[in-house]
């Protein structure tokens, strides 16, 4: 039976296990919407085409399936490139269906005809161009295999008005992608498991570094028992957060610009990192020339480009982690590092405790108090999902992740805008979650008309807005760096409250800290959206802080008078 | 140091596009790019030359991978291989110089393939060495035009180092939901 090729697409997104998709429609995909009505498919109608990539990306985040995007020509697919180019630095498995002018259109400047392959193909693992509903089938099913497969990570298939509407006969078992294997196999000069244990068991100070790819992979409990047994602390990224529970007593927190000093301190004077799903990315390690002087390194990442590419390594071992862990458990022999762990507990020393949220109510609301009761009234439990800034490291420092991907964010490419959509995404995806944006109100403003999604939708979120007045991690940086001349910085805002009422959204102002609680559970309680406007301390900064390029151990110290000791 | 790299790709739209992208997004200088058809159907093979140390090189060939349509790379810059270059060099030879550059012409066993009143058309392959000699001994006579085709290359022996990989089925992607289960929250 011959299929159109707009038929043939949803047909292949039905056998990918898609149920859910998020988009808006156009011109030039009119062909593959008309045909959508027919599948069993959940379309969420976005408000703008940057909010679908990144639906799809919090939808890929929160499950670990691929998220689906689809937009038209022209405007709708450059709409999505940032959302693609976010998906690409946090390698989320995401696939990106566009419409595309008739073919025998393309190149002469048709109305909104864009060459969006030439466009994303540098922030997309691949992107096809269909030309004919014959190619629809094999494409979108290879698409897919290449989105999840690997590191995963962004791909876009174009298609013509014209392959839409045409019609073909479908081979289903001809269509099934077939890959070229070379990817998989080890080169000359790859390190194996024993070369990594023999470097674990004669460290006496080793420390691992935990990264996104510890939940891509699904190597949460592996790198558990390697860190028990062996008895090696660790230290966890942003992206890393929940891939290790909070709690767990090895668990040290958070590395990089603003991680712990403690776990910052200990990187540095470590014998052995062993690096396992992360890429020493710059806001990670600092000064590349004093970064971890004295130690060596082992690195597994999935992705053999990753390695040798900012830190030179002893090790090198490009496998899925948890397959190379898999391997080492066996080998690892019982340790014991206790004179170890005693060293990193004083480092600790004045810094363990934060005690910014214990300070006494004087009428300053601060965003960790905010984020601390968040965390305390929502048991640690829930989904949260943050925009990029001040209130992201703040949440990142206050609010414990036990659970794998229960914290999605936009870490590599740090993209404003980012936490109303990706939340609305992984809302979608997991319908039972407790799900928590928390977001500044520079990036709010950038992508709230998405409320509109929410309330469509009938999605039961949280919305907080840290609401400092400031694009506050550039008025921090302008503080510490630019004698404080806030260029472009203080930035208004409408009443978020009455914006959210408009949109049919319950909303409340918060200014003391006594408020917090009560707002926090009344929003909980709540069986439909709530938004909280916390207007927060204005001039606050985010602290400990390496600055950019500066020695990981030279961190910038909370000032007096909110001095973070213990004795507070 | 100068890397060599022979590498296989899928003869498909755009694929010299992607590669090219590649070098250029992640900062390498192409020194010499060339591309041709090879010994099995459907498969380019490209010679690309490229200034970058050891860890540059290794990281290029774990890029080149990434691409869907890359079946092989082999860095054979280290291997024993036979590169050549090949030139067309129009000189203006008139009179006397005539008989000059028809000697160096045969002193570097090159070809002469076009002649006219004014000038003549030298065909020569070799090193990049050999024909940068030839070009620097052609120069006082007058180079008009010169195209050369830039570096390919191949290893010696008989057999390639490694064939090029087959298409599979795709490894099946990791199963992430069995210890924590999606939507763990």
């Amino acid at each position: 039976m011959k299929l159109t090729g707009a038929q043939i697409l949803w047909e292949s997104l039905v056998r990918e296990g898609v149920t859910d998709v998020f988009g808006y429609p156009g011109g030039a995909i009119l062909p593959a919407y008309d045909a959508m009505l027919a599948y069993p498919i959940r379309h969420v109608l976005v408000r703008h085409e940057q909010g679908a990539t990144h639906m799809a990306d919090g939808y890929a985040r929160a499950t670990g399936k691929v998220g689906v995007a689809i937009a038209t020509s022209g405007p709708g697919a450059t709409n999505m490139v940032t959302g693609i180019a976010t998906a690409m630095m946090d390698s989320s498995a995401i696939v990106c269906i566009t419409g595309q002018v008739g073919s025998k259109l393309i190149g002469s400047d048709a109305f909104q005809e864009t060459d969006i392959t030439g466009i994303t193909l540098p922030i997309t693992k691949h992107n096809y161009l269909v030309t004919s509903a014959e190619d629809v089938a094999p494409a979108v099913l290879e698409a897919f295999a290449v989105a999840r497969g690997g590191r995963p990570g962004p791909v876009l298939v174009d298609i013509t008005k014209d392959a839409q509407q045409g019609s073909s006969e479908v081979d289903w078992a001809a269509a099934e992608p077939h890959l070229s294997e070379a990817y998989d196999e080890a080169l000359p000069g790859d390190g194996d498991a024993r070369d990594a244990i023999e470097l674990i068991t004669a460290a006496e100070r080793p420390l691992i570094l935990a990264g996104h790819g510890v939940m891509l992979s699904g190597a949460e409990r592996q790198i558990i028992e390697l860190a028990e047994r062996a008895q090696i602390p660790i230290a966890v990224t942003l992206l890393g957060l929940g891939g290790v529970p909070a709690s767990h007593p090895l668990n040290l927190g958070m590395m990089g610009m603003h991680g712990e000093a403690w776990v910052n301190n200990a990187i540095q004077e470590a014998d052995l990192l062993i690096a396992l799903g992360m890429r020493f990315d710059d806001r990670v390690t600092g000064n590349l020339k004093t970064y971890a002087p004295t130690a060596k390194k082992i690195h597994v990442d999935i992705d053999r480009a990753e390695l040798n590419k900012n830190v030179r390594v002893d090790v090198g071992i490009a496998k899925d982690l948890r397959e190379a862990l898999d391997e080492w458990l066996p080998l690892v022999k019982p340790g014991d590092r206790a004179a170890w762990l005693s060293r990193i507990d004083s480092l600790k020393g004045d810094s363990a405790v934060r005690d910014i949220q214990n300070l006494p109510d004087d009428g300053h609301l601060y965003a960790a108090h905010v984020i601390n009761d968040i965390w305390r009234l929502t048991k640690g439990e829930a989904l949260v999902v943050t925009d990029v800034g001040q209130h992201q490291m703040w949440e990142a420092q206050y609010y414990k992740h036990n659970r794998p991907r229960s914290l999605i964010t936009s870490g590599g490419l740090g993209t404003m805008g980012f936490a109303l959509p990706a939340a609305i995404g992984a809302k979608i995806a997991c319908p039972g979650a407790e799900v928590w944006v928390i977001v500044g109100d520079g990036g709010f403003q950038m992508t709230c008309p998405e409320l509109a999604t929410v309330v469509q939708e009938h999605l039961d979120i949280n919305i907080a807005i840290i609401n400092n007045g400031f694009l506050g991690m550039v008025r921090q940086w302008q503080e510490f760096f630019y004698d404080k001349r806030y260029a472009a910085t203080p930035i208004g805002g409408p009443n978020f409250a009455k914006l959210a009422d408009a949109f049919g959204i319950a909303a409340t102002t918060v200014t003391k800290r006594g408020e917090v609680a009560g707002a926090v559970e009344a929003a909980r309680r709540l069986k439909r959206a709530a938004l909280i406007d916390f207007q927060v301390e204005q001039e606050d900064s985010v602290y400990p802080m390496v600055p950019a390029g500066a020695d990981l151990h030279k961190m910038i110290r909370r000032p007096s008078p909110i001095v973070e000791t213990a004795a507070d | 140091m100068l890397h060599t790299f022979a590498v296989y790709v899928d003869n498909k739209p755009g694929v010299l596009n992607r590669v090219a992208s590649l070098f250029r997004r992640r900062a390498f200088n192409i020194e010499s790019l060339t591309v041709g058809h090879t010994e099995t159907p459907g498969v380019s093979r490209m010679t690309v030359v490229v200034d970058t140390d050891e860890y540059g090189a290794r990281r290029l060939e774990a890029h080149l991978y990434r691409l869907v349509p890359c079946r092989r790379v082999d860095n054979i810059t280290t291997a024993p291989s036979i590169s050549r270059d090949l030139a067309l060099i129009k000189v203006a030879a008139t009179g006397n110089a005539r008989t000059h550059v028809m000697q160096l012409v045969d002193v570097y066993r090159a070809r002469i393939v076009d002649v006219s009143p004014e000038s003549l058309v030298i065909e020569t392959t070799g090193t990049e060495d050999k024909i940068d000699s030839l070009v620097e001994v052609l120069r006082p006579y007058g180079v008009i035009e010169m195209v050369r085709t830039g570096r390919v290359a191949m290893a010696r022996g008989t057999t390639p180092v490694r064939p090029i990989a087959p298409r599979v089925p795709p490894r099946a992607a990791p199963d992430v939901s069995g210890d924590v289960g999606n939507c763990s929250v």
